[in-house]
């Protein structure tokens, strides 16, 4: 069965197609940007091309994201947070744990051996505590988003943050720099204040390994080592993380 | 902080009471209000205003609060040896080398509320560059509640600069173009600063002008500022201090939703803090000298 | 006469205060042990100076992170009920979540 699944996230938009579990096609990193329906349009084309399909030949479409409800095409709609857990089951059987972490949000689920969502906790509607502060401290400091891992991964040194609001750690990030601290310290600070925030959250639902991270933060390879050194635990991060949810929507779609 | 305009950056000012003759005073008092952005010394002799002053805090708190404490005594013939009691209060508090002790900006915001506001008054709400203070107080001027908030931008001077800045209207017009509206629109519906901005983006956008993605945000920012009135009731007589007190967007609104209409003081509140602590000062000097 | 003091933050994502009702505490200090994040302290004066008595406070370092220190003791399911509460006899603390 050739299925659909469509993630339209606070800041970008992914479409993955599927045949059976497996992926036949799939979007680039559309900006979701301020028209919702649009950047799912453009996206479906996309994947549609790369699978080398019609859209005909797509039985059956499920929408997941902040901006699920926008996809006209889509026949259901399912939560993030099923989407996250039935996602990550796909790529890494033995999770246990999924940590979700977008733009705006931070998502701690925990879920079975198939996927099924047992319990979760959010971080939501405040910037410091998903990608969204790790973006508002990069324009601070002047580094590239993609650059930001592996400049934090160069730093010796513990430097306290002591905001826990975006906007006011922009201001202590600035008097760091005052300060002649060094680049690496403060962006490692960063990572460790929000994997913190991320980690606290996730302590609610209690943490069992295997422990996943998917989202678009996923790819900042200091954020992964602050989260391992604040959980004490191994995170293991799929091929892809941006495009997981996506998949457990499509993998809904067929069920 | 960010280059460029600060909302609170209110004009360095001095006076004092040509009036008063310190020097036949029972008790010369003061009080030091260190915050982020601005200190206010406050003199007062035997529980009157006497003299104050109000200066930017800059990057170095114990020289701010001796150079504000001088300025206020300027051609007043004392000096700061002349206290016999100081208090510090506010961000600063324990970096006032010459105050005898510090006490919080809680406590001295109410006292110094009720000095310039009078005994009527119950809830303060002070929104000052940093946090926001929510503040029950009794006729003598002592708190019976509180609520402080310096987590979050969200109603703070610093998450209006952000939106000052986006718009590129200056902040002290804020309020004013946001009440240019024939009908409020929706609120935005974050409170959240960044998101707000995000969202505000969008609006513009879509084609809104201006006054109106100030009127959402403002109309949230108010919303907000009432949510937290609730967590300890607003009982009247209501008071606003701090710098968006002159925002006339937030005032307006907030008027509107609580239905209460705030107090006004010919005094500059900003110097409430200073006061409350000139007046601690000079409670416990009595204190000391009947314990002798 | 005491005072109500609400300790804590609102952001985006709510509201998360510890209230302390100062008239029933008794500074016995039972919540200072009980609480497993450390988050409470005993303090004189603070917002009553004329006064020398001893009442329960949230330690200034935990008030801008309250919702995520007082997480462990509020798990999403399942949650107990909360030590520094049990701790405190003459019942001076609420929790706002």
């Amino acid at each position: 069965m050739i299925t659909a699944g469509i993630d339209v996230g606070a800041k970008t938009t992914k479409v993955v197609i599927l045949n059976g579990d497996q992926i036949v096609g799939r979007s680039d990193l559309i900006l979701t940007g301020f028209d919702q329906q649009e950047a799912a349009e453009r996206a479906l084309t996309q994947a549609l091309v790369a699978a080398g399909l019609e859209q005909r030949a797509i039985e059956r479409v499920v929408a997941t994201g902040a901006g699920a409800k926008a996809v006209h095409y889509a026949h259901d709609t399912i939560s993030d947070v099923k989407a996250a857990a039935r996602g990550a089951n796909r790529f890494v059987p033995s999770a246990r744990t999924v940590l979700d972490v977008g733009a705006e949000e931070g998502r701690g689920i925990r879920c079975d051996a198939r996927g099924g969502v047992i319990d979760f906790a959010v971080n939501e509607k405040c910037a410091a505590g998903a990608g969204a502060f790790t973006e508002a401290m990069s324009r601070a400091l002047e580094v590239p988003l993609e650059e930001m891992g592996a400049l934090s991964l160069k730093s010796r040194n513990a430097v306290p943050m002591n905001a826990q609001c975006a906007v006011f750690a922009e201001s202590e990030v600035v008097s760091l720099i005052h300060a002649k601290t060094p680049k690496e310290d403060i962006v490692r600070a960063v990572h460790d204040a929000i994997a913190s925030r991320i980690g606290s959250m996730v302590r609610r639902v209690g943490i069992e390994p295997d422990v996943i991270l998917i989202g678009g933060v996923a790819h900042n390879a200091g954020f992964v080592d602050s989260l391992r050194r604040g959980l004490d635990i191994e995170i293991r991060v799929p091929q892809a993380p941006d495009y997981v949810s996506a998949v457990g929507a499509a993998l809904v779609a067929s069920e | 902080m960010a280059e460029g305009k600060e909302f609170w950056r209110w004009t360095e000012y001095n006076w004092h009471d040509p009036d008063i003759d310190p020097k036949t005073a029972d008790c010369v008092t003061a009080g030091v209000d260190v915050g982020s952005v601005s200190t206010q010394a406050v003199v007062m002799t035997d529980g009157k205003l006497f003299a104050y002053s109000s200066m930017r805090t800059g990057s170095d708190s114990p020289n701010s609060a001796r150079n504000a404490m001088d300025w206020a005594l300027k051609d007043t013939g004392l000096t700061v040896d002349d206290i016999q009691y100081c208090v510090g209060t506010g961000y600063g508090r324990v970096n006032v080398p010459f105050a005898q002790r510090p006490i919080t900006e809680i406590a001295c915001h109410a006292r110094g509320a009720n000095y310039i506001y009078g005994p009527s008054v119950r809830t303060v709400l002070d929104m000052g560059g940093q946090d926001c203070k929510a503040i029950h107080c009794d006729e003598r001027g002592k708190v019976t509640a509180f609520l402080m908030n310096d987590k979050c931008a969200a109603g703070t001077g610093r998450g209006m600069e952000v939106f000052a800045d986006l718009l590129s209207v200056p902040i002290e017009e804020m309020g004013e173009v946001s009440l240019d509206v024939s009908e409020e629109p929706p609120m935005v519906s974050s409170t959240c600063v960044v998101f707000a901005k995000s969202e505000a983006v969008g609006l513009l956008r879509k084609g809104w002008p201006k006054a109106k993605v100030l009127a959402a945000y403002h109309a949230a920012m108010a919303h907000r500022v009432v949510n937290l009135l609730d967590r300890i009731g607003t009982e009247e007589e209501f008071a606003i201090t701090g710098g968006i007190s002159k925002n006339t967007g937030i005032v307006t609104r907030l008027r509107r939703e609580l239905g209460i209409q705030p107090l006004t003081t010919e005094y500059d509140a900003q110097i409430a803090g200073g006061i409350g602590a000139a007046l601690f000062a000079r409670a416990l000097l009595m204190k000391q000298r009947r314990g002798r | 006469m005491g005072y109500l003091a609400n300790y804590g933050y609102t952001d985006g994502s709510g509201d998360w205060y510890i209230r302390i009702d100062t008239e029933r505490c008794n500074g016995c200090g039972d919540c200072v042990t009980a609480c497993p994040a450390g988050l409470f302290e005993l303090i004189e004066d603070e917002y009553d100076p004329l006064s020398d008595e001893v009442t329960a406070s949230v330690r200034p370092q935990n008030r801008r992170t309250i919702k995520y220190d007082c997480g462990p003791c509020k798990p999403v399911t399942d949650r107990p009920p909360l030590p520094c509460m049990d701790a405190c006899e003459p019942g001076a603390i609420t929790h706002s979540w």
